[in-house]
């Protein structure tokens, strides 16, 4: 088995895989971390990774230009019930729809939209860039996957667009920037997070490292 | 809350450090990753190289830096330095960085800023801007570690760098680089204020007040340093205490 970070032709994939494979060593997970863009390596995969940067509407048409990606990760995450993780426009990507300069489908895994960051105090900047606080919703408190992760740890952001979540019970975590940014969404197996958790120092290992270990 | 980022800048050339710290018993002193990891653990928020390989043979010698440090640092990675062609920056990217910083590019051939964050997304692309006041509320673009003066007035063409797709500005005070008297505030802010992405401070930080300058007075999201880290002037934890202590929000895990 393996643990599959899909490559999409979606920026830089290697920090990304050295950090799970830094988080697997650190928990005795043995399988093997590859990056692919192989729907069969994915549908034979013990979990399901989706990293992105860049635009939704880009993100989206990098994936579809992948033949079967967006099949297989819907016959595996929402049929098979495998783990996925989706990071940063990952994440976006599973809300139903995007409004990144231009309205753009989602996989609607999770609803929501995903819409610019209008802070109430406009001194403040556009990207959010840097690390900021997590606060766990009622529903991150008690998820495994946030085992060890407490109110006010720190996370990586940068990012300019974020998620409403049309369910508040599929919110996990939120940061406070000029209001409530989502921070990480979830349900049944599957999880997403805005900020970069391979750039998130020991907070990041130990979200990549419960995922890892996850049996949902 | 959003932390103020204090980001150590480590000085490469032909893969080894020329500038970093030099304050510990390092088997390699001269191994950047080495160096890096130490940064890592006291807390740095971010981490920079500056690539200053002066020869074209030896340029590739920063993608084996920037690798090496991926797999041992799970924090943020500029490079900066020589960066002048879309695969120069894929190539970063490619080996672990995050970010590039663009900067004689950038002022040369604006476009390809423009094509740059067109390609890869403004996330990952910082214009580094090295200025000089050369009047009252007058600033002016320099080149070749600002000897070179270029007629470019350095607020216009930050605020065309974001029109262009720059996701964050780095900010070198050039009349201030290496005297350790402070960052040049009024340049730092009228720039800050000017765009809506982040900017970083940089050049001139000597002491402790100089970086609560450069957010308090100068209105930077983060302050970024090399000589005060290098030559063990102040440690990492040093400069987020007495910021916190300024009431700045520092990040202390």
């Amino acid at each position: 088995m393996s643990v599959a970070i899909i490559d999409y032709g979606s920026g830089n994939l290697r920090s990304c895989a050295k950090a799970f494979e830094r988080a697997a060593r650190e928990t005795g997970f043995s399988d093997e971390i590859i990056v692919t863009d192989d729907p069969e390596k994915v549908r034979n995969a013990s979990h399901i990774v989706l990293p992105g940067v860049g635009a939704y509407a880009d993100c989206r048409a990098g994936l579809d230009a992948v033949t079967g990606m967006v099949d297989v990760l819907t016959e595996q995450v929402i049929k098979g019930g495998k783990p996925f993780f989706g990071i940063c426009v990952g994440m976006q990507l599973m809300s139903t729809v995007g409004r990144e300069f231009v309205v753009t489908d989602g996989l609607d895994w999770i609803s929501g939209e995903v819409v610019a960051i209008e802070p109430s105090d406009p001194s403040l900047k556009i990207p959010h860039m840097g690390w900021n606080e997590l606060v766990l919703d009622p529903a991150g408190k008690a998820h495994p996957v946030l085992k060890g992760i407490s109110d006010g740890d720190h996370a990586y952001f940068v990012h300019s667009y974020h998620m409403h979540v049309t369910n508040p019970d599929q919110r996990l975590a939120s940061v406070s920037y000029g209001g409530n940014i989502t921070a990480m969404i979830g349900r049944d197996n599957m999880i997403g997070t805005q900020f970069h958790p391979e750039k998130s120092q020991k907070t990041g290992l130990t979200i990549i490292g419960n995922f890892l270990g996850w049996k949902p | 809350m959003l932390k103020t980022r204090v980001i150590p800048c480590l000085d490469v050339k032909d893969g080894r450090v020329v500038k970093g710290v030099n304050f510990v018993d390092l088997v390699d002193a001269g191994d950047p990753v080495e160096q890096a990891r130490i940064y890592d653990a006291e807390g740095a928020d971010e981490l920079c190289f500056l690539d200053i390989t002066a020869s074209s043979d030896n340029r590739d010698t920063i993608f084996d830096v920037v690798a090496r440090t991926a797999e041992a640092c799970f924090m943020p990675v500029t490079v900066g330095g020589g960066v002048r062609t879309l695969e120069d920056i894929r190539k970063l990217l490619l080996a672990g960085a995050d970010k590039v910083s663009i900067n004689t590019a950038a002022v040369k051939n604006p476009d390809f800023v423009r094509e740059a964050a067109r390609k890869f997304g403004s996330q990952c692309i910082v214009v580094s801007i090295d200025a000089k006041s050369t009047g009252p509320d007058k600033f002016e673009i320099f080149t070749h570690g600002g000897r070179e003066p270029t007629g470019i007035d350095a607020v216009s063409f930050a605020k065309q760098m974001v029109e262009y797709g720059a996701g964050e500005l780095l900010v070198t005070s050039m009349d201030r680089d290496g005297t350790q008297s402070g960052f040049n505030i009024p340049l730092t802010r009228t720039i800050a204020d000017a765009v809506h992405v982040p900017v970083i401070a940089s050049g001139g930080v000597g002491t402790l007040d100089h970086m609560v300058e450069g957010v308090r007075d100068a209105h930077a999201s983060a302050v970024l340093a090399a000589s005060i880290f290098h030559f063990g002037t102040y440690r990492i934890r040093e400069v987020k205490e007495h910021m916190k202590a300024a009431g700045i929000p520092v990040r202390e895990d």
